[in-house]
């Protein structure tokens, strides 16, 4: 299995060697995002760089801000250990460096969400890494 | 013209189920679903020797090979699909491919769809989609971005579809609607059907529960179980056949991703190459078409693939259904077995369902829902989160 839960049965990730600066760094509270000298920037963290293969990333520091590009409103709570929260707004954020990234929108009205809206990153850190979330920038 | 090497010749399918009778094992099930293929194809066993099926339950490793064991067969190419709802579509062209190159003749392509028997007695399970979809192995990307996030199961995912689309385009809720609507009253002829006896109307829809919005209840499939397969075979041995053959004219396949977060983009999905390859290679043109039969987990997907498959331009979809009556008797039947919104979705099979019914059609052999006149069909797949994408264009001899 590739995932390990809370003691209140929320599903979250397993750090992997490719992953694990990710999720450091998420604990801290900053957002990195791995660097292609050719192709720019690209997430999830892989190995290599999805556009050229090329092993010469580096992590960098991204801003944590975005935009909702799209989003759902989960009235039913699909996501096993999520049921309390509902109703809950799940998006697909563009982030500034271009990247797309799910996340749960957070501390925010789930009817008020628009697609368009700016967004920036919170960090849950749970057991050892964390959930990134977004919440609309005030 | 296109392809006229291979055709389909037998069908077999079963009703599809909310809760299986009759338990058994997969292999169990490929067995009964080849013995009905060959019967309707009235082909005789010996003659087989090309086999797709998906990953089987019983063989997680070397599953041709058990499911050849099983079968009592020899056969000369064989392969295990694994393309979501677009497996059934995938397998298909694989088996014409597999004919016209000559590295066999007669294969199998079977969809079955059905939970074993209990390991200690008790009542047969309700079909239910595993939450996570496999994204939960040890390395999955989705394991540590998504699934944490929320996203699991299909329905979140094609809810961002659909937002999307209102933001770009805006969207009808009625228009979608519509479609699960015309779609439930194409069930009512099919004796498959779930929904059979059981018409909806726009209101109803609108007014079931909200999902995922802006996805309600009726806008998204039931799982269920069943089975479906296909005998595909040479044009020469199809001709020999108690059926009209149904030529695989034109094929097309596009992958891109896996997770909708990473579709290259959101409304413009794979379909489009893999239509624009299948349409090209059987020289058939969108106006030509009698029968549109796709993918429909949701009705979203249908509004997409109606505009990524070329019938319209990209925003244009609601206005080409507005202005169409979809059921059978309708000026562009659409899924005349009720697609999987209205016959259920049992895995697998519901996914070739959508080309066992266009051959069903080619055939003459719908009953009740039979069009007037059927001669050329396009059928698709779409799997996982508008990922895997199969279209076939499919001819009557
Ligand atoms: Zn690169």
């Amino acid at each position: 299995m590739g995932l390990q839960h809370t003691p209140e049965g929320r599903p979250v990730a397993l750090a992997n060697p490719t992953s694990r600066p990710f999720f450091d760094a998420a604990r801290e509270g900053r957002l990195v995002l791995q660097r292609c000298p050719r192709d720019g920037f690209f997430f999830y963290p892989r190995s290599h760089c999805p556009r050229c293969l090329g092993t010469d990333w580096s992590w960098e520091a991204a801003s944590g801000r975005g935009t909702v590009h799209s989003f759902t409103i989960d009235r039913v709570g699909h996501a096993p250990g999520l049921g309390a929260e509902v109703p809950y707004a799940i998006a697909i954020v563009e982030l500034e460096e271009g990247p797309r990234m799910t996340a749960r929108l957070v501390d925010c009205d789930p009817d008020s969400v628009h697609v368009g809206q700016e967004v920036e990153a919170r960090f849950e850190p749970l057991l050892d890494v964390a959930v990134v979330h977004f919440t609309p920038r005030a | 013209m296109g392809r006229r090497a291979a055709a389909i010749a037998g069908i077999a399918e079963w009703k599809a189920q909310r809760v299986w009778d009759r338990p058994m094992f997969m292999l169990e099930a490929c067995a009964q679903l080849a013995q009905e293929a060959l019967a309707d194809a009235a082909i005789d066993k010996d003659a087989v020797d090309g086999l797709l099926l998906p990953p089987v339950w019983e063989s997680p490793m070397f599953g041709p090979s058990a499911a050849a064991e099983y079968l009592g067969l020899a056969v000369n190419f064989a392969e295990v699909v694994d393309l979501g709802g677009a497996t059934g579509a995938g397998m298909v062209w694989r088996a014409a491919a597999a004919i016209e190159v000559g590295a066999c003749e007669t294969c199998l392509v079977l969809c079955p769809t059905v939970p074993p028997p209990p390991q200690q007695g008790g009542d047969p399970a309700k079909m239910r989609m595993p939450a996570y979809l496999g994204g939960d192995a040890w390395g999955s990307p989705q394991g540590q971005f998504e699934i944490p996030a929320g996203m699991v199961a299909a329905t979140p995912s094609f809810a961002q579809v659909a937002q999307r689309y209102r933001a770009v385009h805006g969207l009808r809720e009625e228009t979608l609607a519509r479609i699960a609507v015309h779609e439930r009253d194409n069930a009512q002829t099919n004796e498959r059907a779930i929904f059979r006896g059981k018409p909806i109307t726009v209101e109803d829809v609108l007014a079931s529960r909200r999902v995922c919005d802006p996805l309600k209840l009726l806008e998204i499939v039931m799982p269920c179980f069943g089975g479906a397969a296909l005998l595909v075979t040479s044009a020469e041995r199809a001709a020999q056949g108690p059926h009209r053959p149904v030529f695989v004219s034109g094929f097309g396949e596009r992958l891109t991703h896996k997770s909708i977060t990473y579709a290259p983009d959101l409304l413009d999905n794979p379909i489009r190459a893999a239509a624009g390859r299948a349409f090209g290679m059987a020289g058939a043109s969108r106006e030509a078409i009698d029968l549109a039969s796709i993918y429909d987990c949701y009705t979203i997907t249908v509004l997409v693939t109606i505009e990524n498959a070329g019938f319209c331009k990209p925003g244009q979809g609601q206005d080409f259904v507005d202005e169409r009556d979809l059921r059978r008797d309708g000026d562009w039947p659409l899924n005349t077995h009720g697609g999987q919104l209205g016959a259920g979705q049992p895995g697998l099979a519901g996914g070739l369902a959508h080309v066992t019914e266009a051959a069903r059609q080619l055939m003459g052999r719908a009953g009740e829902g039979q069009l007037r006149r059927c001669d050329l069909a396009y059928a698709n797949g779409t799997g996982g989160m508008m990922a895997e994408q199969v279209a076939l264009i499919l001819e009557g001899a």
